[in-house]
């Protein structure tokens, strides 16, 4: 089960490098990681989404964050309402007479068309979760030849 | 002031009286001042003693320990020694040199990435890059170091740093906004706590490293009478409650006691203080002590339910919290049936060994005890030898009893020794060795003699890697594999270092060898030919409940 909590660390030397270690030393799964520096340039926040397989890692997870002296604070998004947003870039196949069909597509969904040219289409996509993966598996038909993702980032209400 | 200078005057401030390490070229400007500084410096053979010998001065003191390499080698040479101490959390700063600033990552000569090498070993660790930082690092390393639950903490500091000038001013305060232990429990779980404990029929206390870092062998003690409640210890936690007390069981696990480990099984309450319910202590987790409610007092909230489900977790200082507790309860339980069934227990199952006449090495564990009348302090190397030493020597104190739990390092108890003998000067301090392990920092035979402290090293001589040899016997139908090892003649070896070496042959002589060692002024080895395939009982065998229990022959 994926599992989305923030991270208010110190924006210091090896403080990624340290988060990365638990969770390698600790065999806990990082699905995803997305971090930069806060308003206050001293600190910076992490969004991980984690996998766990009950509840009981999610908590050893979350104790172990925090017992880090670089981490501020965890918070855990599982039973908190926030806001959640991920931007993907991606390259699909697109002939010259599929342009119109693929614009009409993305109307519909997130995506919005950077390019068209030489038979391939540059997307970009900005959504929550759900979004995202209707906009994925509608473009699923013209064959997404590229994809990458920025990782899941999230805001508490 | 030069970054050395002020790193030496930081290090006086925290109080540090002893320094152990070795010399290099990253750490020239350090040794350069420390040259008239007025602060002792131990000068090991090898830097893995300098990080053994640092943690047992401060198992030994409870102080925080500090030892010093050069770069590169130097510090990777303390690794094994940082993860020992991270393991028992042990406070310690381990102070190392580095290239300078403008060479990191170029590959130079005596580099290496020791803030990446230590960082799954430390509880926290420094990379200094600016000499102004340098005073409230430290400050803040010992301050990490020793608060919560201590571990060891490394500062690594380019040479560079440590001849640049800055002006020195000492942080009055430290402020680390992402680390607040908790002291006291919160007075609603004591609450809850206080009242399972008066309405238990069968409460043990499971007493770890915890209640001896937190110094609340009092109130431990206290609470035990109080509820006339029996006590079990880990191996870290020997001595935190005297082991000739009528209510101690000894020690519980993989090589406790059979009354210990049955009295776990059938409690229905178990008061867990400072200890993490290890696997060398549950055995299968699933069938760990079926019909206990546990109450789990722990200063690290990350241990409290990671193994053993929890019903009252109380985070905080063991001591506060044993204070708390001790308010709050107004009545003790009745504890006189439950007495009655461990005294069958104690009746039955009692440690034992075969006395043959030969030389056992519980007979020189247990004459080592009468002599010493329990007042010495003892450190193990690893395997046979430390389980014996649990067995068989009651440690009646905190802090007598120094041992690599966690780690289970080999080579750990000879320079632990020689640290716990500077720190303790007034008293005995025995390292008890197999014959395997003492070869591994055998070279700090040479620190001990040049700085006379004088320990006394007890070595259970059986010619064989005894715990290894044991299992291969026990489940690998005998197949010694690698475990018979050679030693050198151990006398010769003592004296040619300048201490002294006396070899044991006859039962009769073990005692009269013991008292010949500790009345000598210089370092000993006492060589004692054990019986070769002696075993260490009872034994819980790994993935079994620990009422699983191989008695073994009598």
């Amino acid at each position: 089960m994926r599992h989305t909590i923030s991270v208010l660390v110190e924006n210091k030397f090896g403080v990624l490098a340290r988060i990365a270690g638990l969770f390698s030393a600790r065999g806990y799964n990082i699905a995803s990681l997305a971090v930069s520096e806060t308003l206050d340039s001293a600190i910076s926040y992490m969004t991980i989404v984690v996998e766990a397989k009950d509840e009981n890692v999610l908590e050893q997870i979350k104790k172990q964050l925090n017992k880090l002296i670089d981490v501020i604070t965890v918070t855990d998004f599982t039973k908190k309402e926030h806001l959640d947003r991920e931007m993907v870039l991606l390259k699909v196949d697109c002939s010259a007479k599929d342009k119109a069909r693929l614009e009409k597509l993305l109307d519909k969904f997130v995506g919005k068309l950077v390019q068209c040219k030489s038979g391939t289409a540059i997307i970009e996509a900005v959504g929550d979760q759900s979004q995202i993966k209707q906009l994925l598996e509608a473009l699923d038909e013209f064959g997404i030849k590229e994809l990458i993702r920025t990782g899941r980032i999230a805001l508490a209400y | 002031m030069t970054g050395a200078q002020i790193l030496i005057e930081c290090l006086k401030r925290e109080g540090v009286e002893i320094i152990f390490g070795y010399p290099g070229g990253q750490v020239l400007p350090i040794f350069d001042k420390l040259y008239d500084a007025n602060l002792k410096f131990i000068l090991v053979r090898h830097e893995q003693g300098a990080a053994h010998a640092a943690d047992g001065y401060s198992r030994a003191t409870g102080k925080v320990g500090v030892c010093l390499a050069t770069s590169g080698p130097g510090a990777t040479n303390l690794v094994t020694g940082i993860a020992t101490a991270y393991m028992d959390s042990i406070p310690m700063v381990a102070i190392t040199g580095q290239v300078k600033t403008h060479l990191i990552g170029n590959d130079a000569f005596q580099e290496a990435d020791v803030t990446g090498i230590t960082r799954p070993i430390t509880k926290h660790n420094f990379l200094v890059k600016d000499v102004n930082e340098l005073a409230r690092i430290v400050r803040e390393a010992f301050f990490i170091a020793s608060t919560g639950r201590p571990g060891p903490v490394l500062i690594d500091i380019p040479s560079d740093i440590q001849l640049q000038e800055a002006e020195f001013i000492w942080p009055e305060e430290v402020k680390i906004r992402g680390y607040n232990p908790t002291l006291f429990g919160h007075p609603g779980q004591v609450k809850k706590a206080a009242k399972l404990i008066q309405q238990a029929k069968k409460p043990l206390i499971y007493a770890g490293g915890g209640v001896i870092t937190s110094g609340a062998h009092h109130e431990l003690k206290v609470l035990a009478e109080k509820l006339n409640a029996p006590v079990t210890m880990t191996m870290m936690g020997l001595g935190a409650f005297p082991g000739t007390h009528p209510l101690s069981l000894g020690m519980l696990g993989m090589h406790g006691t059979a009354y210990a480990n049955h009295a776990t099984m059938e409690s229905d309450l178990i008061i867990a203080v400072g200890a993490r319910f290890d696997d060398r202590v549950t055995g299968r987790l699933d069938a760990f002590a079926p019909y206990a409610k546990v109450i789990h007092i722990d200063v690290d909230p990350s241990s409290i339910s990671k193994n053993v489900k929890v019903d009252v977790p109380i985070v905080g200082d063991a001591k506060n919290i044993l204070g708390q507790l001790l308010e709050e309860i107004k009545k003790a339980p009745d504890t006189s049936e439950w007495h009655k069934t461990i005294e069958e227990w104690k009746k039955k199952h009692p440690l034992k060994y075969k006395d043959d006449g030969k030389i056992k090495p519980q007979y020189v564990i247990e004459q080592l005890y009468d002599v010493t009348k329990g007042e010495a302090i003892i450190t193990t190397e690893v395997g046979q030898n430390q389980m014996w030493a649990c067995q068989w020597y009651k440690y009646l104190y905190p802090r007598t009893y120094i041992s690599s739990g966690g780690l289970g390092t080999m080579g750990f108890g000879f320079p632990a020794a020689l640290g716990a003998k500077l720190g303790c000067p007034d008293k005995t301090v025995i390292d008890i060795a197999g014959d395997g392990s003492i070869q591994m920092n055998i070279q700090e035979l040479g620190t001990a003699v040049c700085n006379k402290i004088n320990v006394k090293v007890m070595i259970l001589n059986n010619g064989y890697l005894g715990m290894v040899r044991q299992w291969q016997e026990l489940f690998y139908h005998k197949r010694y594999s690698q475990v018979c090892i050679s030693s050198p003649d151990f006398v010769k070896l003592a004296e040619s270092y300048g201490a002294v070496g006396i070899l044991v042959t006859k039962k009769e002589e073990v005692r009269p060898a013991i008292e010949k060692a500790l009345s000598i002024d210089n370092t000993v080895f006492v060589d004692f030919q054990i019986e070769p395939e002696e075993n260490v009982y009872p034994m819980v065998p790994a993935g079994k409940a620990i009422n699983e229990i191989i008695a073994g022959l009598a």
